[in-house]
């Protein structure tokens, strides 16, 4: 489903935060993908949906080559993913319904449609109730949910967390984690990027982990 | 296609509610394009008012052709006789000199001047219409006539309404260049505008683009964005037009009673007005166009 070939990737005037990074994720899979601060995990999960290139090497996505894809293309590329950022992107002068909208905006869906998919996207974060609320009145594990919902607002059959748990307390992290397991249970492919090796191990799931721009550790359950 | 509809109401929608949000700079926008477009607009409708005066005279073909004093009767009727065969010439009029005098003597306050001559300075002349009214014809029938031996001196009046109808001409002309120069500023005037509100929404714009939308869909709300402003300015040129218009006309209508005249400048016609319209709008939808095209070339990843 996402595979990378030698790739390797170096920021103008940096140093290779990737050298030659190889690995297939397989549909269905839930990956956590680990490493210490500045090891290139965020760097790694931006060549998914092309919002970096690679300066070397190949990501295949869905059997498409997303980095050699024309800019035209792209924004369809993106509408199949679902996208957690590591800072969330939320939009503090919108409730966190139209927060939830924005991605349905550019699909063609009628707005009765629209409207029962932002409910059942709010209903699987447990925020069922609060879509008037404006994001900022929430908690950070609440904002996190509302970050979370709007990525899946678009049924994508991939899902792509930078660290989705970062400054959250356990409980709250723990939330959120479950919530990435249940979708991943009905059959979403999920990469999800955290610092915190401690957090994830007990799920006994796939953890790749980055060092030095290498995959220095991929251990399968 | 129902999508597609959906989609371009949405950005109207949106563009509605931005402009309704942004009230003051966008209405200053809007401002200028009326004030500046009022400018080449209400020059445009003087002119016409202008050349319609002139068209109006030109409407009587008229010459009038002098006889050299001292001509006979028999150099009258040779000129008549000639002018009567011409196919350009649709009525010839015979003033006998002695006519002329009486017509002068009617006039007021002249008959004390006219009593005083010992005798009766006016020629003979001919009053000629010709069929048609175009002031080249008139012109070239003029400079014929006087190429005539027994004839002392033509004068069509039709070559006034010449000389102001090439002067309009000449106005029609400076108005274009001024409204071509003015297109320019209002482009970027409405790119300026458009600017401050894309960076009022740079973090929405952002986060649309990285999850799927198009440059086109986000393109669309501030192009028409730009076009509402453009319209509104357009309309508001117009308004401006209409009453200079007005306050112009209540003092022309006092000048022109005077000359048993009814003249009066008209609003610009229909298709005129649209023409302004379209304009204002089309000024607008460009400068937001240049506008959000620069800003995304800005925001795209190199
Ligand atoms: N846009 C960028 N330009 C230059 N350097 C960058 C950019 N993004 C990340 N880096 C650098 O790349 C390295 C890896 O960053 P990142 O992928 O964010 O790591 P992580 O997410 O594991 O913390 C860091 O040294 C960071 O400074
Ligand atoms: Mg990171």
């Amino acid at each position: 489903m996402i595979s990378f070939s030698a790739v390797s990737k170096r920021y103008p005037g940096g140093q290779d935060v990737l050298r030659g990074v190889s690995l297939t994720v397989n549909a269905g899979e839930l990956v956590f993908i680990t490493g210490h601060s500045g090891a290139g995990k965020s760097t790694l999960l931006k060549l998914i949906p092309a919002i970096e290139r690679p300066s070397t090497g190949s990501v295949i996505v869905n059997g498409q080559n997303v980095s050699a894809l024309r800019p035209a293309a792209i924004p369809f590329l993106r509408r199949n993913l679902g996208l957690v950022f590591q800072d969330q992107k939320l939009l503090y002068d919108r409730s966190v319904y139209e927060n939830i909208m924005l991605p349905l905006s550019f699909s063609s869906l009628a707005p009765r449609e629209a409207a029962r998919r932002a409910r059942a996207a709010l209903d699987k974060v447990g925020l069922l109730g609060r879509e008037k609320a404006n994001p900022v009145q929430l908690s950070g594990g609440e904002q996190q949910r509302v970050a979370i919902a709007r990525a899946v607002v678009n049924r994508p059959a991939i899902l792509i967390a930078d660290e989705p748990t970062a400054n959250l307390d356990a409980e709250a992290a723990q939330r959120v984690l479950e919530i990435f397991v249940a979708f991943n249970q009905v059959g979403v492919t999920v990469l999800l990027a955290t610092h915190d090796l401690g957090l994830v191990t007990r799920y006994g799931r796939r953890v790749l982990r980055l060092a030095a721009g290498h995959v220095v550790e991929d251990s399968a359950p | 296609m129902r999508s597609w509809l959906r989609q371009h109401r949405r950005a109207l929608v949106a563009a509605l509610g931005k402009l309704a949000a942004q009230k003051a700079s966008g209405g200053v926008s809007a401002l200028v394009i009326g004030v500046a477009l009022s400018l080449p607009a209400g020059g445009y409708s003087l002119l016409e008012g202008l050349s319609s005066l002139a068209a109006g005279v030109a409407l009587e073909p008229q010459i009038s052709v002098y006889l050299k004093t001292g001509s006979t009767q028999s150099d009258a009727d040779a000129l008549a006789a000639r002018l009567k065969s011409d196919a350009r010439i649709g009525q010839v009029r015979f003033v006998p000199r002695t006519e002329a005098l009486k017509e002068l003597k009617a006039t007021e306050g002249l008959a004390d001047v006219i009593d005083a001559l010992d005798h009766n300075p006016l020629p003979d002349a001919f009053v000629v219409r010709a069929r048609d009214s175009s002031p080249e014809t008139l012109a070239e029938l003029a400079q014929e006539l006087r190429r005539a031996p027994t004839v002392a001196h033509v004068q069509a009046d039709a070559v006034w309404a010449r000389r102001l109808a090439s002067l309009a001409r000449l106005g029609r002309l400076a108005v274009l260049l001024l409204a071509a120069l003015l297109a320019f500023g209002l482009v970027a005037v409405t790119f300026n505008t458009i600017r401050l509100q894309i960076l009022t929404q740079r973090d929405e714009i952002e986060v649309s683009k990285l999850i799927g939308a198009t440059d086109t869909f986000i393109r669309r709300p501030f192009l028409y964005l730009g076009l509402l402003q453009g319209l509104a300015g357009g309309a508001l040129a117009l308004g401006i037009v209409w009453a200079g218009l007005s306050l112009l006309n209540g003092e022309v209508l006092t000048l022109a009673q005077t000359y048993g005249s009814s003249f009066r400048f008209d609003f610009l016609s229909q298709g005129d007005a649209l023409a302004v319209m379209l304009f204002a709008g089309a000024l607008g939808w460009l400068g937001a166009s240049l506008s959000v095209s620069r800003y995304l070339l800005e925001v795209q990843p190199k």
